[in-house]
């Protein structure tokens, strides 16, 4: 009798045993996105919802922190036994990241579709020495914004064209008396800082390194220093630039206090919004302006990928999810602060519908998409390149020797 | 005592408003930015007072709604009082021992001053085999870990607080205790540890403070809401895509009011422990 | 009882703090020393020894002795107008008015409030667009444009050190006001039959009383002076063009964003070493001072 039961129960324990893993298991992954720019906090936790509706199995914690932190804290994490499963890189960081595995190889993943549907451009945001390591997920660049209210009122009736052009209507505007200072930027002394300036290096046409040695000492990486400084120094350009980040941008922007302000996709359709914005219905945006005889726009690529760490214990589940994260599907009805990887999706009118003046402005803005220098170096390129940004500005020396003297500290 | 000329007094007066300005200033700003709507916040000429008070921002980071704002504070607000608290508890039973071992044996005094001094070491230079070691441990991200590494900031200056309270303390009393036959422990208990509750507990609002303001190994240490500590969890705020100053300055609020509820209710310990332990120190 | 057996009972009790220190503290210091002498990345390699390499890079390095400078007058601006305003602010708590109590309660608050949070708020009345110090100066006509206080070099240190004062000058106040009570009246009474004038009262009668605790004071706050991260990691992450950049920050960058873990730890035991030096000088000097004072 006992036997027979402890037999039962044996039986039951082992069939149990057969489904328990597949219904129940609960496997938690650790994800680390970032509060800036892009999609919203808000916009990635229901994303991450519909994923873990669909996957019930799966439970994924979520964690945001600045972009200022995400490289560091992608790196430290690499230590501690519980780390991140899945994290958002930036474009400029997968060489750094593949030599010092930290994420890893994940090329035997992509299917033919993704390779097929995939934007080519956006593809270059996770490859480093012909490998993938990662999906791309936010495709975005540096826009022009302008306050169609300002320009009507300035009598301009066409957005400029060139950078040059750029200036002359500020000038207008600020002569007129309807800002003081027309312009804004992000200028901080952070990574914000070198997108613009990249923006301008691919106006003018410069390059970063040549042979692997640095170049932006040379031309078009001065010119682009120059003519920041001179916006800077002519008082077109908000002087607060240079402690502004992408946020800080925004708000003045919002606020109606600049007539032109450089910025990420996300600012449209949040400017656009009357809830926080005062310049809602007045948002106008265009590609980057280029430079006469050299560039017809000017963009910097700014795009971000998500990928799977060295130390995560669950792989396969961490790939599902960025999978979710980075369909067509999701990103499609998400399409508000950041625009799909998925070239059909910008003929979809279900992206398009309501901001067909932000697409436009995509398809001009996202081909000539310009690389920040892919090197495990970068921190350091971009921390000296940082400094002589800055310095120029301040006035304490001049971009020449600003951008000279970041050479040397480039550490390459 | 000096008589005082109206001149005098009037002078005293000012100043003492002046400070009271100075100090409450920028916290009743803080407060009124917390409570103010967005849009006055941005306003300019900047809007001083609000038309409306509003609480939304304190219920907004309160809500443990699961996957929310909310709940990532409400996480590291938890850890932060985890964390503090095991560590000032620990550093309270590690500081009892020595402060009265140094205090009544200076010949051992050297080696609390060796552990003194480890106060003037930076956090920089300890932080790489930290994090190697709290790796190869497990304790990464781990409210066990940083309490660990707090409890090294808080020791020595609860002990140095002890030692002082100690001295005050006549060891006549205890050795009139030990000769009526009380033990160590039972002369602790019913002579020196009563006498000397008051440096305790300023010891331990030391502690406290001390450990809910660290923010330098809570960054490097910790990455999630397992183990992120409210100092992280502001600065993050602060630095990242909160446009709303006014949600900014609510996270300041409440991360402020336990250390300055503590510091209010425990005045009176807290300046008769500089008094021994500083004047004495 | 016996000395030895005191000593020894004295040692055990000692013993749980010093085994932890030397564990959490003790251990990685070694290490740390170890590390400076390699290559090492923070994550990957381990590192090939290099000799005195990382220490003569450091050592050389523009960044080096540009931030060495900004730290050193930050410690030495800050704390001495903590030092200054608190004893003043001492002063007058010791003076007898209606308020005092209230008013010394409040001195608690800045102190109580924790770093991070005063470095946001300071950074929030910072701010060059919706500030309220930037409100404030034009509404009351001193400035008449907004100003970008934590964007120029010749300011951002400047609004760092108010800020950090803020906070501080308070403790170094209750220090100096807790020794203030401990002057015995009959004192100050007899020093005034003698004529004495309030300043030489204040150098002859109250500073002696006052000497050893702001010495406490003076040393741990230049101290953490000299070490200060937290402040300016959240208000300027050492900006605008590394005019705010701390020693504690360039070792971060150079260990944790850089990754060169090696170089970082050479350029962290620097930093220990100059405080090292400089708190046993300061402590040295404060204590003659002291006992020529009394």
């Amino acid at each position: 009798m006992l036997k027979s039961i402890g037999k039962t129960l044996l039986g039951a324990v082992f069939v149990g045993g057969l489904f328990v893993p597949h219904a129940f298991a609960e496997t938690t992954l650790n994800a680390l996105f970032m509060a800036q720019a892009a999609y919203s906090e808000a916009d990635v936790r229901s994303m991450t919802e519909a994923f873990t509706k669909a996957n019930p199995d799966i439970k994924v914690n979520l964690e945001f922190v600045p972009y200022e932190g995400l490289h560091d804290k992608t790196v430290l994490a690499q230590g501690s036994g519980g780390g991140y499963d899945v994290v958002l890189f930036d474009v400029i960081w997968p060489a750094e990241y593949a030599t010092n595995k930290v994420l890893v190889d994940v090329s035997s993943k992509i299917t033919d579709d993704m390779r097929k549907g995939v934007l080519p451009g956006a593809w270059t945001t996770v490859q480093y020495d012909g490998k993938y390591y990662g999906m791309p997920w936010i495709l975005d660049t540096k826009y022009l914004f302008y306050n169609k209210e300002i320009l009507e009122k300035a009598g301009i009736k066409a957005p400029p064209k060139t950078w040059e052009e750029l200036g002359e209507q500020a000038k207008i505007i600020q002569d007129k008396g309807l800002l003081k200072t027309p312009i804004a930027w992000s200028w901080s002394q952070a990574e914000a800082a070198i997108c613009d300036y990249t923006t301008l290096v691919s106006a003018y046409g410069g390059d970063f390194l040549k042979d692997g040695k640095p170049d932006f000492q040379n031309g078009g990486g001065v010119s682009a220093l120059k003519y920041m400084v001179d916006s800077y120094k002519s008082g077109l350009t908000n002087p607060n630039s240079k402690e502004f980040l992408e946020e800080d941008v925004r708000k003045v922007f919002e606020n109606g206090d600049a007539a032109f302000a450089l910025n990420w996709t996300y600012m449209y359709n949040m400017a656009n919004d009357p809830k926080d914005s005062k310049v809602a219905g007045k948002v106008g945006v265009v590609p980057a302006p280029g430079v006469a005889g050299t560039s017809e726009v000017s963009a910097v690529n700014g795009s971000m990928g998500l990928g799977i760490t060295a130390v995560s214990k669950h792989p396969d589940e961490a790939w599902k999810y960025i999978e979710f994260m980075t369909s067509q599907a999701t990103q499609n009805q998400y399409a508000k602060l950041s625009l799909p990887i998925w070239a059909s999706s910008y003929d979809d009118p279900a992206v398009t519908k309501g901001q067909e003046e932000l697409i436009a402005a995509a398809k001009l803005g996202l081909a000539a998409m310009y690389p920040r220098p892919t090197t495990p170096k970068y921190q350091q390129l971009s921390t000296a390149l940082q400094q002589a940004i800055q310095e120029s500005l301040l006035g304490q020396t001049t971009p020449e020797d600003a951008l000279k003297t970041a050479a040397q500290n480039s550490g390459l | 005592m000096e008589r005082k000329s109206p001149v005098f007094t009037a002078f005293i007066h000012i100043c003492a408003i002046l400070l009271a300005v100075v100090i409450l200033a920028p916290l009743a700003w803080l407060f009124v930015m917390s409570i103010s709507p967005a849009a006055d916040l941005a306003a300019k000429p900047l809007r001083w007072w609000p038309q409306a008070a509003d609480f939304s921002r304190y219920a907004q980071l309160l809500s443990r709604a699961e996957n929310s704002a909310g709940a990532a504070f409400t996480a590291s607000l938890r850890n932060s009082l985890e964390v503090a608290g095991m560590a000032t508890l620990a550093a309270i039973l590690l500081a009892v021992p020595g402060g009265w071992a140094v205090s009544r044996t200076p010949s051992v005094g050297w080696s609390l001053s060796m552990v003194i001094a480890t106060y003037m070491l930076p956090p920089v230079a300890l932080s790489v085999p930290l994090y190697m070691g709290l790796s190869y441990l497990g304790l990464l991200n781990n409210v066990f870990g940083l309490a660990l590494i707090y409890l090294t900031i808080l020791a020595p200056f609860t002990t140095w607080l002890m030692k002082s309270g100690f001295d005050s303390i006549p060891r006549e009393i205890e050795a009139a205790a030990m000769i009526d036959g009380a033990g160590l422990l039972q002369t602790w208990r019913i002579i020196t540890l009563p006498l000397a509750a008051p440096v305790v507990a300023t010891s331990a609002l030391f502690a406290v403070l001390l450990a809910w303001d660290e923010f330098f190994y809570a960054l490097l240490f910790t990455s999630d809401q397992r183990a992120k500590t409210l100092t992280v969890a502001i600065a993050d705020l602060a630095g990242g895509r909160v446009s709303d100053y006014g949600l900014i300055a609510t996270a300041g609020v409440l991360a402020a009011l336990p250390p300055v509820l503590i510091g209010l209710a425990m005045q009176r310990a807290l300046i008769s422990g500089l008094t021994s332990g500083g004047v004495k120190g | 009882m016996s000395g030895t057996w005191m000593t020894t009972r004295a040692w055990l009790l000692m013993l749980p703090l010093l085994v932890i220190m030397v564990a959490v503290i003790g251990w990685p210091l070694v290490d740390t020393v170890r590390l400076s002498f390699t290559d090492a990345q923070l994550v990957g390699t381990a590192g090939n020894y290099v000799g005195f390499d990382n220490y003569a890079n450091m050592l050389t390095s523009s960044n080096f002795t540009r931030t060495l400078v900004t730290t050193t007058w930050f410690a030495v601006i800050s704390v001495a107008a903590e030092m200054v305003i608190g004893v003043l602010a001492a002063l007058l708590l010791n003076q007898e008015f209606r308020g005092r109590a209230v008013l010394r309660g409040l001195m608690i608050l800045p102190w109580a409030l924790p770093t991070v949070v005063n470095a946001t708020l300071w950074r929030l009345i910072y701010n060059p667009e919706y500030g309220a110090l930037n409100a404030a100066l034009t509404q009351l006509h001193i400035i008449d444009d907004y100003r970008s206080w934590l964007g120029e070099p010749g300011t951002a240190l400047a609004a760092l050190i108010v800020a950090d004062c803020w906070k501080n000058f308070p403790l170094v106040a209750l220090i100096a006001l807790a020794a203030l009570q401990a002057v015995p009246r009959d004192i100050t009474a007899a020093a005034l039959v003698d004529g004495a004038g309030p300043f030489a009262r204040f150098r002859f009668v109250i500073l002696p009383y006052l000497a050893g605790p702001l010495m406490v004071a003076l040393v741990l706050r230049t101290i953490e002076a000299f070490k200060v991260f937290d402040i300016i990691w959240v208000m300027t992450r050492g900006g605008p063009a590394n005019s705010t950049r701390s020693l504690s920050i360039l070792v971060y960058q150079e260990a944790f964003s850089f990754q060169r873990a090696g170089s970082g730890a050479s350029l962290a035991l620097i930093v220990t070493l100059l405080v090292t030096v400089l708190a046993v000088a300061y402590a040295t000097l404060v204590r003659k001072t002291a006992g020529s004072a009394a």
